[in-house]
Formats: structure tokens, sequence, C-alpha cells
């Protein structure tokens, strides 16, 4: 199971942070700095899986992280996941990030937060991975932002709104 | 005409501003969340950050407590209030705008409002609850979108009470002709599962029907709900492997859609899942695994792009090709991806290649011989994480011949780590090969020293306690453990001479307890050098305070050394005493309170050195001890203070209780008077268990005691021992007859020879490094060849307990057995039973079969047959088994001891336990002449049994023919008088209330309310009646299940009835349970057992009285507590037993039993903390009972 999904940026300022299991909030804000801690100190050449700290479950849990750019995608997952398979399923979600953001970067996460979590929310539900095929991801989100874009519309004509 | 043109004008301002302000709000808000996202960039502290925020927060709360924010904007306000809350500001005031935007918003808007939800709140929060009715309405919405988003919160959070309101319209879903809508309605149902798995029993077959879906999207959906439940009992699902290996074959065969390929992999991540469900189906059953080989060899043979997935794809093959039945040529195949996997450049890869090392290297230890310098290479990879992972290789190929340079490598390791978990991980490990494979004292001291100074106050606590623990229980010859405590002696004392400072308190109490006790084994030491050793510690700031109460205890040890009393240092006796006197002195008035209370000991005990002798004898023999958990002794103090008017004692969780109850209306007149009636009965009922007070000496009827007991005097003698910080010390050490196999492996012959061929290392010639290397390797590999039978293999076989090399001779001391008493179990357990002893006289009374127990033996047959002809509650051919077994043995006495004949039966063994107070009329026993003809009857005419009349005890007749106790009498009043029985059923325990009318009219809405937080109910039946008919019976069914371990749980409740025109009234009802009414047996074979043996963590161990020490000690005494406590025996050879059993749908506990030194020393080992320790309890009482 996928414990938590976190983003941060190189300083590690959080760009999304989903937990699939509940933690308190003070917990969430110290698993994500020490997430961060133990991430950003890693050279580039080594492996993307690190022992989980403490706060997220010792030793049965992994961190999973790949790093792009000014980001880094961590996945917190429990040993019933294979670590090959969650790093190739971040590479799904990064790459289905930038089909819908037009060549995604930092900013886009930071102002369309409800959007990333929309797309994340097709991949894993509730802890698990429930779609990895990406053009079925994109056809859903697509037909959200579809509906998004006639609500603007309805919602413009006073009859529907009052 | 005009009234249009009027109504448009009226309209149009109202258009306009509109307008206006939805543009202005959505301008305005987007561009406040990126003024909010700019203007935090550009702060540099995380004060000024805090106060932009605080500010923000003021902002977003004014925005959305006005009436006139529109639905829009408070969607935009809600993004900000993510943001902010994901930065780690709380925001909670939004959490109930967040449900209502879900609730009220349009799609956009509640998409938004869910996310929030979701985001926000858990799956306790109370709001959640508001959420429920949106849930509900959005699921029958005609909006796919809305379905969608419903069914996305549900699998998020939902609160449990609640899944029942909605689950049917989530099992509808999975009809649904959209796939996507399918797809969310299986992953909701998953989520149900794992939260309240009972509540999703009844759709397995909707389930089935989603793997069989023709969209793969919901199929692989399907996949995540069966590995949990596979994972759960892989036996239940054995015929679908067919079912999965087929699928598998098409995904690897590429008869997916092409959208599922990944790089051009068919669907891995399916493949991924399908091959773990197949490891889990074919573990151990070799006609499942064979349908399988085919597919694997398929998806190895597929898997040959070079591309991260497809090796994802390779190492689950490997894993489940390992872990299921073997195939040669399969496994072939298998290590040759390994090879592979840690040869690749590839850090990832290498890294899965030493896991799956790790993994398989138990059965096949040749493959880390293949492999040696390239996991040499690793030991000093760059990356922390591969070295890491090479130690617990290395953890796992450990033996006595390598454990030298192994653990060297290890602690070299973590002197440079600086990660807690690491620390942590890695202390334990190395304190338990220490302990396993130590070549001599010297090392094995200074490596725990190491580990104790390097894990500080990281490590568990259990590390040093097993340590001196280890130490105090000694081996079997005098003359080892005296070396090596003396060693352990030296070299604490040159470490206090030398820098004390830097150890960790952890570790100050190791020493301190060990110089305490064995200081005066060494002849040239001198008691007042030690003791001054000691006092320099105590008047170290740094030292904690627990620590110091540990150094005073090990003063107080010394004192009597150099007190002049009995000790060597005779000679400079004065000096000591006088620094006793002084230390004493000096912290009499400490602000510590524990601290005074032992220095005032301590000034008592220096000067009378008799009484010191007698409370801290030196060298004693752990085994004199007896520890008197009951506290008889104060028995008399505790009868005088209730005379006076104290209020009994009430074990924390029935305060709790009362309390909650007080806090509740009472609907009773008055309650009835409780300290009375409770006093007189609970003096009656404490019993000290006989074996544990017996030689104490200070049992409870002796009545000069009370007075004692209030006495500085008595008080040292008798609560030290229990109660002081050190006090459990020797309760835990005291020796337990070494429960140690004679391994068979006596070290392993040690070839070089033959070590020189086998490792002959692949990389050929031999640079100055390189030959480090190797040498380093044919240390490091040593005896992995020639000794892979007695080592590698050794320990997956079962029970090779921890050992340290001493324990090995047989010198059975007759000490050891008569301390086997004396719990070992650290503190909690301790306290654990002293409560349980002290509060509870409930042995744990055997279940009583379905035949009464006067029924001759005919009875037993016709029941059997019976049970066989009819089973409508035994789901599987096992259950019937069960039973069958469990009818075979019990013996007429313990039958006789089972009947519930008020007057004798009550205080030793009353087949059901009462809460004591509210029996007013308990039920006459049953009549036992009508039974027996009754049941001679059956027994002549078996076919006849449905017809008979009901029995006596009114079962429901799935329930009859399953074990169970007799009704024993619970309450009763001029109307209603109830009883209840256990029903001892393969999955659960079915509490049977039966309520009798025994009035002349009837009784209405009569209702049963039962609690018990300690156990779960999993389903009842038959709590509410409209009515109860004169003289009528009418029985109600609790489904009961034990999630955490107790030994025993009260389960308190209310019966509450009408007269027909009259007033209500309401019984109250408890009783008590036992966890031997939760245990089941657990049928292993002798390897399973090994297994997971091996992967369980907790463990305890105790001596426990042998029964028919004559005969055949071992047999009869593991099936008396097979009898009484439904343990499973897997098998018995020579002298040792190994015995499983589990707790109801839980966890297993697995028991290894020997006979030694005329105690059955007993190991327990289970995944759950409690459970062992409350199993030996019930092991305790079963064996004592006899």
């Amino acid at each position: 199971m996928i414990k938590a999904i976190l983003i941060f940026n190189n300083h590690g300022k959080p760009r999304l942070s989903k937990f699939y299991e509940h933690y308190s909030e003070d917990t969430e804000q110290q698993i994500i700095r020490e997430t961060f801690h133990l991430v950003s100190k890693r050279d580039e050449n080594v492996c993307n899986f690190l022992e989980g700290g403490i706060l997220i479950g010792g030793s049965d849990n992994k961190l999973i992280y790949r790093h792009y750019a000014t980001l880094y995608f961590v996945f917190c997952v429990d040993s019933s996941e294979s670590e090959l398979g969650i790093l190739d399923l971040i590479q799904v979600f990064v790459e289905t990030l930038d089909k819908c953001f037009e060549n995604v970067c930092e900013l886009d996460l930071i102002f369309h937060v409800d959007k990333v979590h929309n797309i994340l929310g097709e991949m894993v539900m509730g802890g698990m991975v429930l779609e990895t095929n990406m053009n079925e991801i994109i056809t859903q989100v697509d037909s959200q932002n579809k509906m998004e874009k006639s609500e603007t519309f309805i919602f413009q004509s006073p009859r529907q709104d009052r | 005409m005009s009234d249009v043109v009027e109504r448009t004008l009226t309209a149009l301002p109202g258009l306009l501003s509109l307008d206006l302000q939805t543009g202005a709000g959505k301008l305005s808000s987007t561009s406040k969340l990126g003024n909010l996202i700019r203007s935090i960039t550009e702060l540099t502290s995380k004060h000024d950050e805090e106060k932009l925020i605080k500010r923000e927060l003021a902002a977003i709360k004014e925005q959305v407590s006005s009436p006139n924010t529109t639905m829009r904007q408070m969607k935009e306000t809600m993004v900000r209030s993510i943001y902010c809350e994901m930065l780690g500001y709380e925001a909670d005031f939004t959490y109930i705008h967040a449900i209502k935007l879900a609730q009220q918003g349009s799609v956009l808007e509640k998409r938004v409002g869910y996310l929030a939800v979701s985001l926000f709140l858990n799956e306790n929060h109370e709001l959640l609850l508001l959420l429920v009715n949106t849930v509900l309405k959005d699921l029958q919405s005609t909006n796919l979108i809305e379905v969608c988003m419903a069914l996305t919160v549900v699998s998020q959070i939902f609160p449990r009470d609640m899944i029942p309101a909605i689950l049917p319209l989530v099992e509808e879903k999975l009809n649904h002709p959209k796939e996507i809508i399918r797809r969310k309605a299986v992953q909701a149902l998953h989520k149900f599962y794992l939260i309240a798995p009972n509540q999703v029993q009844h759709i397995h077959s909707k389930f089935r029907k989603a793997l069989c879906d023709k969209d793969p999207g919901v199929m692989a959906a399907s996949l995540h709900i069966y590995l949990q439940m596979i994972k759960e009992s892989a036996d239940s699902y054995r015929d679908l492997a067919g079912s999965f290996v087929t699928i598998l074959k098409q995904v690897v065969g590429g008869k997916l859609p092409v959208d599922y390929n990944y790089h051009s992999v068919p669907a891995p991540w399916v493949q991924i899942q399908l091959l773990r469900i197949l490891a889990l189906l074919g573990k151990d059953d070799q006609s499942t695994s064979e349908l399988m080989y085919d597919v694997l060899d398929e998806s190895i043979r597929r898997a040959e792009i070079n591309h991260n997935i497809t090796y994802a794809i390779l190492f689950e093959c490997v894993k489940t090709i390992y872990t299921i039945h073997p195939k040669e040529e399969l496994l072939e195949k298998a290590a040759k991806c390994i090879g592979n996997f840690v040869l690749s450049p590839k850090i990832n890869l290498k890294y899965l290649g030493l896991k799956a090392l790790t993994y398989v290297v138990q059965q096949d230890a040749n493959l880390a011989l293949q492999h040696q310098m390239t996991i040499i290479e690793c030991l000093d990879h760059s990356d922390i994480i591969i070295k890491r992972e090479t130690l617990e290789l290395l953890f796992r190929i450990t033996n006595a011949q390598n454990v030298t340079v192994i653990v060297e490598k290890m602690l070299d390791f973590l002197r440079l780590c600086h990660e807690d978990y690491a620390i942590i991980d890695l202390v334990a490990k190395v304190a338990e090969l220490a302990e396993k494979y130590a070549p001599d004292n010297r090392w094995f001291i200074e490596t725990m020293s190491t580990i104790f100074t390097v894990g500080g106050e990281l490590m568990q606590p259990d590390i040093p306690s097993n340590f001196l623990r280890l130490l105090a229980e000694g081996s079997d010859s005098v003359e080892d453990d005296r070396l090596l405590r003396t060693y352990a002696v030296d070299s604490y004392v040159s470490l206090l001479q030398t820098n004390p400072t830097k150890l960790p308190q952890r570790f100050l109490q190791v020493i301190s307890w060990v110089l305490g006790e064995y200081s005066h084994l060494v002849d040239d030491l001198s008691p007042c050098l030690v003791i001054d050793l000691l006092v320099r510690l105590l008047e170290r700031p740094a030292v904690a305070s627990d620590t110091r109460s540990w150094v005073m205890t090990a003063v107080g040890k010394l004192s009597t050394g150099a007190g002049g009393g009995t000790g060597a240092g005779g000679g400079t006796a004065e000096g000591g005493a006088g620094l006793v006197q002084r230390v004493s002195q000096q912290h009499s008035s400490s602000l510590d309170t524990q601290l005074r209370q032992q220095a005032l000991e301590l000034q008592l005990l220096s000067q009378d050195p008799e009484l010191h002798t007698r409370v801290l004898p030196r060298g004693a023999v752990w085994g004199s001890l007896e520890v008197d958990s009951s506290l008889s002794f104060l028995d008399g103090f505790v009868s005088e203070a209730l005379a006076r008017g104290a209020a009994p004692y009430k074990p924390p969780h029935q305060r709790q209780e009362e309390l909650r109850q007080e806090k509740a209306l009472s609907l009773e007149p008055y309650a009835l008077s409780l300290p009375i009636s409770l006093s007189s009965c609970s003096i009656a009922d404490r019993q000290s268990p006989t074996l544990l007070s017996i030689s104490s000496g200070l049992s409870g009827n002796s009545t000069e005691l009370p007075h004692r007991a209030g006495s500085g005097s008595l008080k040292l003698e008798g609560v030290k021992r229990v109660w002081g910080k050190d006090g459990y010390l020797p309760q835990r050490e005291v020796p337990e007859g070494p429960s140690i196999l004679q391994e068979a492996s006596a070290p392993a012959p040690q070839t070089f020879p033959q070590q020189g061929g086998a490792l002959t290392p692949p990389s050929a010639d031999p640079s100055e490094e390189d030959r480090d290397k190797q040498q380093l390797a044919s240390s490091l590999f040593v005896g992995l060849s020639s000794h892979n039978s007695t080592c590698l293999m050794g320990k997956p076989e079962a029970p090779v307990p921890q050992r340290f090399r001493r324990k090995h001779k047989n010198t059975d001391s007759a000490s050891a057995s008569s301390s086997s008493d004396s719990s070992h179990s650290p503190h909690d357990a301790a306290n654990h039973f002293l409560y349980s002893s002290l509060l509870e006289e409930g042995p744990a009374s055997p279940i009583m079969l379905a035949q009464n127990s006067l029924a001759p033996p005919k009875r037993t047959e016709a029941n059997g047959t019976h049970t066989r002809g009819d089973t409508p509650v035994l789901p599987t051919a096992n259950g019937v088994a069960e039973v069958g077994d469990q009818e075979a043995p019990p013996s007429l006495t313990m039958a006789n001891e089972e009947a519930p004949s008020p007057g004798v039966g009550r205080h030793r063994d009353p087949p059901l336990l009462m809460g004591g107070m509210k029996l007013v009329q308990p039920c006459p026993p049953h009549p036992a002449p009508r039974a027996s003809t009754q049941s001679s009857a059956e027994g002549a005419d078996p076919p006849q049994l449905p017809e008979l009349p009901p029995e006596p005890d009114h079962l429901p007749p799935e329930l009859r023919n399953l074990p169970h106790s007799d009704m024993a009498p619970l309450a009763s009043d001029q109307s209603l008088s109830l009883s209840c029985c256990r029903v001892h059923r393969e999955d659960a325990l079915v509490l049977v209330l039966q309520m009798s009318n025994a009035c002349g009219a009837a009784l209405l809405d009569v209702s049963v309310e039962l609690q018990c937080h300690e156990l779960k109910v999993a389903s009842l039946r038959g709590n509410a009646l409209e009515s109860l008919p004169a003289q009528s019976v009418r029985v109600c069914w609790y489904t009961l299940l034990m999630e955490a371990p107790h030994t025993h749980v009260m389960v308190t409740g209310s019966v509450s009835y009408r007269e027909e025109s009259g007033p209500s009234h309401a019984l109250e009802i408890s009783s008590k349970l036992s966890l031997a009414d939760f245990l089941r047996p657990l049928v292993l074979s002798t390897e399973e057992y090994g297994k997971l043996w091996l992967s369980l963590s907790q463990d305890v161990k105790q001596n426990l009285t042998l029964l028919d020490p004559d005969g055949d000690p071992l047999c009869s005494s593991l099936s008396v507590l097979k009898d009484k406590l439904q343990l499973h025996v897997v098998d018995i050879i020579g002298s040792e037993g190994i015995v499983a059993c589990k707790l109801l749908q839980g966890a297993p506990c697995l028991l290894h039993c020997r006979v030694h030194a005329g105690a059955l020393a007993v190991w327990l080992r289970s995944p759950v903390p409690g459970l062992p320790d409350c199993l030996l309890y019930h092991l305790q009482r079963a064996l004592q009972e006899r």
C-alpha cells in the first residue's frame, strides 16, 4: 500500500502532500521535513530507494523517489509494493502531468494544486494503484475538464444559478 | 410584453452585478493565491512566513464566514486553505465549509469540496458524518462525474459505522455500464474490506465477477482485494489459482489492449500483482505450484527488454519461484536472474539483487557464495542503502565461524551511521548474533559494551535486559559463569575508572547491576573501590534519576561486603561502611522520592547485617527467591481496610467503565450497594495461586501479617523484591532452567582446505587489494559451503533457541525447577500477572463439549455422527475434524470439575465467572438424571435427534453440536432469569444468552445490551425481542472476537424489559471470558511451524510444572494443555514438543516445550506483543489445576 505521496522542491518546500494513512498535522510536517532531509542529501548516482524513517513506520516502509529538475517526487510505500514498479509509476505520473499541463513545471503544481490532486486521484485511490494506463487517466481528467468548461458556461447564465 | 421587459430590467442589475462579482471574484482570488505564493517565496525567514500565513488565514476566515461569499469564491478560498494546510498551518475553521461545498456546489466546486474534505479530515473526524448524506445523494446521481467523485471520496475516507448506509449503492455500481464506475466501486469495496471486513463478507461472489470483468481495469482493481484476502487465508482461494494463471498468461501473451502497454511491456503492474498472488497461492502447495510453472517460465522468457519495468517483473518472478514449491529448472533460471541483478551496473538493480539474495539465501546458500566478491564490493559501496542491504544479507549467513568478521563490519557501519532507525535495527541484530554465536567471553563482553555505547538510549530496552538475564541465568557450568561474570566485572571497573561520562544511561544501569551483583566474585577487587566508583556516578549531574536508583541498589548490595559482614573485603570494611553511611545520609533528603526511599532503606540495611543478608542474599541462586506475585501477604491488610470501609480495588478498566456509566443517566432508582457485597466476595475470591504463595511463607491467612505489613521492615522484605526498582530484575532473572535445545549441530567441522576449494573467487589476478578482499571473503563466507546444513538450513528448522554457547551442558539443578513458577516476563507482564491473580479468581475453565459431562461415552458417538450428518455451521471439512479432535480426550474428572455446583464449584472452577455482586439466585444446575436419560435415548436412536425436545439449555440447533460450556446462571429476578453459555465456533466465540421468563405474563421490549471494549462484536442475533411469552425461553447470541490479547475480559451489560402494564426493569449482567475461549488450534506441519517460528518476534520463556513426572511427562502435560486450551500439538520429538494455536481469526502463537530438569521449559512466540504473556498465564493455570 502507498502510505503517502510527497512532492517538494530542492529547498524542501512542499508542493503536494497526500497521506493515505492518518497522521496528525504535526507528524505530517515532520514526515515531510524528515523525508526531505533524507532524500536531499543523496547523490545522483545512488539508488532510488531509501528506508523510511521512524516516523513513517520503520523498516517495513520504503521511500521511493525520483528527482526531476527542481522537484522531488517521493512515494512512501510499505513492503507490499514493488520498488521498481513504483519507480515507474512516478514516471507515469510525471508524464501524465506533462501531458495535462503541456511542459509541466513547478509553477503548474503550485497554482493548480487541485488539478494535480485530481490527476493523482485517478491513479492512486486510497493508497492503491488504480490506473496505470496513461491514456485512460488523461481521458478521465479531460472529461472532467470539459465539464469544467461547460460548467463555466452554465454558471454565467443566471437562470441556472439562482 | 411590458411584463417581460420589466422582468428583464429587474433581472439585469442582478445579472450585471453577478457577472462583475464573479469576474472580479475569480480575478481577485486567483491573484490572491498568486499573491500569497509570490509573497511566500519572497520571504526568507520561517517567522515571516508564519506571520503572513496567519494573516492569510484570518482573511480566509472572514471570507468563509461571510454570507455573501458565493460558492465559486468559496472554491477559490478552499484552494488557498489547502495550500496553507500543506504548509502545515491548521485551517480547521474551513473544514465545515469544505463539506458544505461538496454538498451544495456545482460539479466543479463539489470536486474541490471533496478534495478538501479528503485532505483535511481523517476517518475518525466527527464532521465526516455530515458528508454521508452528500455521498449518498451523489452515488444516486445520474451525472457520472458526481458518482465518480463520491466513489473516490468513499475509498479515501469514510466513517466505518456508516458503511452499511451506502453499501448497497456501491454494490449496485459493480454492475454499472461504465468501466470507470465499476473500477472505482471495486476499489471502494476494497477499502470497506480493509476497515470492516465482516461487512462485505457477503459479496465475495461479486468480487469474483469483478475479477472476470471484460474491462482489464476492473479486473486489475479486483486484484487488490484478492491479494489482501489471499494474504489472510490462502487456502480458501486455491481454487482460483487456475484463473489467475490464465489471466497472467493472457496478459503476458499481449492479449490486453495496446493501451495497457508500458514501454511495450503489456500491463506490467498487473503482472506484478498477479505474480504476487501466485506466490501466496503456491506457497507450500505442490499441486497449485505445478499450475504456474509454465506461465512463470514464459514471464521470464518474455521479460527481455532492458527496461526498469521488465526488471520489476523479473524480480517478482524470482521471488515467486523461490516461494512456491520448487522446480529445478525454474530455480536455475531465477538464480541466473539474481546474478544479472547483482552484477548489474545499475544501482537500483544491484539493490534489488541483494534483496533477492537475502530472500533466497536461506534456501540456497551457494548463491551467496557465487557472488561473494560482489557482496564484498557492496560492503564498501558509497551508497549507504546498499551497505545496509549487504549487512542484512550477511546477517542471514552468519554462523559461528564468521561471526566475528561480520559483527565487526556491522559495528564499523554503526559507528559511522547517524540514522536512528538504522541504528536501532542493526544494534538489535548485532546483539542477537553476539548472543547466538559468541566465540569467547572476552569478545562477547566487548561486543556488548560496544553495542551499549553505540546504541545508547536508542536501542530497544530488551537488549540490556536480555544481556543481564543471560548473565544471571548463567549456563549449566558454574565455572564458565564465573569466568564470564568476572570478566564483565573487570571490564566494567576499568571502564568506570577511565571515562564514565560518555557512557549512555542504559549502559550505566547495566554496569551498576553487574557490579552490584558480581563484583564479589573477583577476589582482589575491594568492595570499597567499587562502591567508590559507583558513588562517584551518583555525584555526576548527567546521570539520570532512574540510573541513580540502579546505582543505589548496587551500592546496597555491595554494602555487606564493605560492612564487614561476610565479604572478602573485610579489611577495608570501615571505609566502605563509612562511605555507605555517607551516601545514604546524603540522599536521605533528596528531592527525588525514589532515591530518598532507597537511601533510607540502605541506611536501615547497613545497620542490620542480618536483615541485609536476608533481603539481599549474596550470590543466591536465583531459584531460591520466591515471588509472591499474588501479594497474598497483603490479604489481611486489605480485609482490614475493607472492614474499615475502604473501597475495594477495581481494575482500571472497570473503574473507567463505571465512570462512564455514572455519567450516563441512571434509570434505576438506586444502584445496589456495591461496596459491601463486592468487598465480601472479593475477599473470599482472592485466592493466591497455590504454587506461588505456598513457599513464600507470607500467605494471607496469618493474622499478624497485616500489622507487619504496615511497618517499614516488612515493606522492605516483602515489597522490595516485587516492586523495587531492580526488584523486577530478580524476578526476571530467575533461571529458567536452560530451555535450550541441544542443537544437533556440534560446531561444524572446520575444514579449511575444503573452503579454499569452494571459495575460489571468480576474479583471477590478485592484486594487493584483491587479495585483501579475498581474505575478507574467505573469512566472511567461511562455513557456508561445509556448514550449509547445520547452520543455514538449521535456521529455518524451527526453534533453534537464542542461545549463548555456554549453555550447553546438562547439569540439572533442583533449584531451577522449584523456581520455575516465578514469572520471567518483563514488567508489564509481571503486572499483568499480579492483576490477574489478585483480582480474578478465574482459572481458564476448559470448554465443555457438546455432550453433557455426565453423559455416557455412547453419547459422544451419537453426537459425532450427528455432527457429520448435518453440519450447517461448520463450513469446512477442517471444522469437522476439529470438533472430532476436541471430542476425543476429555476425561471424566475434568468434566466433573466443570459441573456447575454452586456450592463447591464457584470458588475454584466456575464455568463462567460472574462479576459476583449482582447474583441473586443462581439457577439450579442441570438436572443430571434428565440429561443422562435423554442422552442415552439419543445415543440409542441418533437419526431422531432433531425431533427430540429441545435440550434444557435451549441452544440454537446450529450451535448445539459445537463444543460449548454449560449454561451458567448469570442473574435473575422474580420474572426473568438469565444464564449464558460459551460456544466455541471455528471462527468466533459465540456467547449465548438465555432469557427465560419465569412469571405468568409476557415480558415486553426485552433488549440486551452487552459491552466489552476489549472485544469486537462481529454479529449479534436476537438481542431485542418485542415480547417474551410467559414461561418461555429465548436466546440471544453475540459473536465475539478478541483482537488484542487479554488474559481475561469482563463482559458487562444489562437486560432491560417491561412487564405488561408495569414499570420497566433492568438486570445487570457481567461475566468473564478467558483468553482460552478465543484460542483455536492452528494446524501446521513441522516445516511450516519452523518457518513461522523464525518470522515471529515477540517471545517469552518460562518454566512450568510438569505433570506426571514419572510417566511420560511431556505427553501428559501437552495433552492436558491441548484439551484445556485448544492447542494443536504439531509434533513431539524426544523430549521436545512443538505446539501451535491462534487467536481467533488472528495472530498465531507458537510454543516450543521441552522437558528439562524436571520442569517444562516453554518458549512462546507470536507476532502480537501481549499474546505470549497472556497464554503463558493460562498454561500455568491449566497445569496447576491438575
